[in-house]
């Protein structure tokens, strides 16, 4: 296995194929030492892994040669098989003896069912009862228990990965921007990040300042957001509401910046498209401290209304060593006490020159996710605002040359779902040959069905909610 | 129960005033309606479209229904021919009418008094994402938030297409959504509306002519509203619902 960091290219060449059974099992070893698998994919006639050792901050890249099929490597780490369920649908390579081997993103018919003559199947979607994006979801219940949650997805496949796939063009960063619209600076940031180091463009202090800015904003307002949603799904409509139009605070904030609310434009290859001026500065921090002082009033009615606490506490609950067998990332594995963050362990940009504690909890259910959003929210504020009121000097965007050819590189972010991770393979032009994303809700999908079981059904939104998956940053 | 009441007290009132007062402001740095002046332009100049991602622009017009507001076309002119204002009002009734030659524009004109009869007073409207990012959903959801109050206009998302009015559609429409996406059209009971919300349901946006897509709903719904942005602001489409229901200007 090759050791890369976060963001550093190597030559193709560099990472010597393995035999696919060895591969295989460095693999499973790796995972069993504590690292994670970060990405997995097929790529002109070879498996890649990209495995982050979040102690260490390093990152390491195996191939190994594949063809027709290989021994799966699920049966020996859980949390690859939505990786080999992907690899499957998506080149046709069997991972024998994968135990579930079905499409992540065509759909399936072909449904797990629990049988007995006091069992009930529910179906939802994919259109759902709110504004909200698409997805199926099969419920086997027993009364009002749930058995078993399966999630279908794949009804938001826009095929982003074969567009990214022999860029960068123009149309490049839109797509980029809109792989999951609530994180267009998350997905943004990675993505410059990879181009950038692939050209070996050096990005000023001044630049990662502000992308820090972008990226500290995006997870405020959606983590308020969250807060607010959350109350609304247990009837609690005061901090719904405060909170509905406190995201919207923060949304603005953005839009200060770059005139988008979702950041569109801020992060470009290179630097940032929009300065923040000294007077722009004093209005952010003037509305930073205002929308915090209203979050805290909001926010802080949830932990004292004990209506809200019963229903929070004790739902959903995802113990600590499913979250590592399953690989989940973000919040949702912090709300379980795993302290991985890639800001910590991997931090790149502004990141490795200001720190952010890590927020965690221990209880790994409803409560813990909504307060780990809370410790997040607070400490993201402190950060945004020791950016602003100590911006460094530079220029906003260096050139990006043209590519180095014949590169593989890992790019993490810390979005506000959880890491985010690109691998840019570039061909011999410079050229991407396979661009390869992993948004958080890759991984946690799977964590939410597997916290529904042995739930009552009527508690699906609020633990729904809970984790705030992306459909359209998991189907591509 | 008090700390509640306390901090209702405290949050205060904040629905935006408008249409009746103010709009809220918005930033500096908003792109709004553009304004194209090809006076400008110099012969065999196509700086704006060779940096256009959508193919927006071509031959001294800009189609918004395919722009995404990016403003790469304003960094390549070289004779300030394009400009983005900070008007939000851009919502239109005929696809046609999007395309932004010089200055005029053609709004959405309200619908035909029998349609304003059935809708204008309560409109509810069933929300389909079809491949959008969740981007135009949020802002969607922001009508909703105490800011804007949608409610108040009589305008409400509904949870089932059988009590709905017609649909808005946000997304390029995938070819995975496009059966979810006429099945509830066909649940929607006549007369029924159709409201396509931004650059993807509209043409596709960033995703056009990707056969995993169908560049927007059009060729499968009939449109009555079209609201240009990537995505649009909750005003921009704000002030397209009311003005298809005639409750502006």
């Amino acid at each position: 296995m090759t050791t890369v960091h976060n963001a550093e290219p190597v030559a193709l060449d560099m990472v010597a194929p393995l035999e696919p059974a060895r591969f295989r099992d460095e693999v499973a070893a790796a995972v069993r030492g504590g690292a994670r698998l970060s990405a997995w994919f097929h790529h002109q006639g070879r498996l890649w892994a990209a495995l982050a050792r979040d102690e260490a901050g390093e990152i390491q890249l195996a191939c190994a040669p594949v063809q027709g099929s290989y021994p799966a490597l699920t049966p020996r780490c859980a949390q690859a098989h939505w990786f080999e369920r992907e690899l499957f649908e998506d080149s046709g390579i069997r991972p024998e003896g994968h135990p579930g081997l079905k499409p992540i993103r065509s759909g399936t018919a072909d449904f797990f069912r629990v049988e007995g003559e006091e069992i009930h199947e529910v179906a939802v979607g994919p259109v759902h009862a709110g504004v909200i994006e698409p997805g199926h979801f099969r419920f086997q219940c027993h009364g009002e228990d749930v058995l078993h949650l399966e999630i279908s997805l794949g009804y938001q496949h826009r095929g982003v990965e074969a567009m990214l796939a022999g860029g960068p063009d123009r149309r490049t960063i839109h797509v980029v921007e809109t792989l999951a619209g609530d994180t267009s600076a998350g997905h943004g940031a990675a993505y410059c990040q990879a181009v950038e180091a692939l050209s070996g463009a050096r990005v000023s202090a001044r630049a990662m300042a502000l992308r820090g800015v972008a990226l500290e904003l995006e997870r405020l307002a959606n983590h308020a957001g969250d807060l607010g949603a959350l109350a609304n799904d247990v009837g609690y409509l005061p901090t719904a509401s405060f909170c509905g139009r406190i995201r919207g605070d923060f949304l603005n904030m953005t839009a200060l910046l770059c005139g988008s609310r979702f950041g569109r434009g801020l992060l470009r290859p290179g630097g940032v498209g929009f300065d923040a001026e000294a007077g722009l500065r004093r209005e952010l921090l003037r509305r930073l401290d205002e929308a915090l002082r209203d979050a805290a009033g909001a926010v802080e009615l949830l932990w004292k209304s004990e209506s809200v606490m019963a229903r929070f506490e004790g739902a959903g609950t995802l113990a600590a060593e499913s979250c590592l067998e399953l690989g989940l990332v973000g919040p949702a594995a912090r709300a379980a006490g795993l302290d991985r963050d890639v800001r910590h362990d991997f931090p790149h940009g502004v990141y490795a020159f200001a720190q952010i504690p890590v927020s965690t909890a221990r209880t790994g259910d409803v409560f813990a996710r909504a307060y780990v959003r809370w410790l997040e929210l607070q400490r993201s504020a402190a950060f945004v605002r020791d950016l602003l009121e100590h911006l460094p000097q530079g220029r906003l965007r260096a050139e990006t040359g043209p590519l180095a050819a014949e590169r593989i590189c890992v790019s993490l972010v810390e979005g506000w779902r959880g890491e985010i991770c690109h691998v840019a393979v570039t061909d011999g032009q410079g050229r991407f040959s396979r661009y390869k994303v992993v948004d958080p809700s890759f991984h946690n999908w799977f964590g939410l069905a597997a916290a529904m079981r042995g739930q009552p059904i009527s508690d699906f939104p609020l633990c729904n909610k809970s984790f705030n998956l992306s459909y359209c940053g998991h189907d591509l | 129960m008090f700390k509640a009441l306390i901090a209702r007290l405290k949050q205060g009132h904040r629905t935006t005033p408008w249409p009746d007062g103010p709009a809220p402001e918005l930033p500096e740095r908003f792109a709004g309606r553009p304004r194209l002046d090809a006076s400008r332009c110099r012969d065999g100049c196509a700086a704006c479209a060779a940096v256009c991602p959508t193919g927006a622009l071509s031959g001294g017009a800009l189609d918004l229904g395919r722009c995404l507001f990016c403003r790469a076309c304003v960094e390549a002119c070289p004779e300030r021919a394009v400009e983005f204002t900070r008007e939000p009002a851009m919502a239109a009734r005929r696809r046609e009418d999007l395309v932004v030659r010089g200055g005029a524009y053609r709004l959405a004109e309200a619908l035909e008094a029998e349609s304003r009869r059935v809708f204008g007073r309560s409109l509810k409207l069933r929300q389909v994402s079809a491949g959008g990012c969740n981007a135009c959903e949020s802002d969607l959801n922001v009508l909703g938030t105490i800011g804007w109050d949608l409610g108040r206009f009589g305008v409400q998302f509904v949870a089932s297409p059988r009590h709905a009015d017609g649909l808005l559609v946000t997304g390029p429409v995938t070819a995975n959504m496009r059966e979810a996406l006429l099945k509830t059209w066909a649940a929607v009971p006549s007369p029924k509306l159709v409201i396509a919300a931004g650059a993807c349901a509209i043409s596709g946006g960033p995703y056009r002519g990707r056969p995993e897509a169908h560049d927007g709903c059009g060729q499968l719904l009939p449109v009555d509203l079209f609201i240009p942005g990537c995505p649009p602001h909750p005003l921009t489409t704000l002030d397209g619902i009311l003005r298809l229901l005639g409750r502006l200007g």
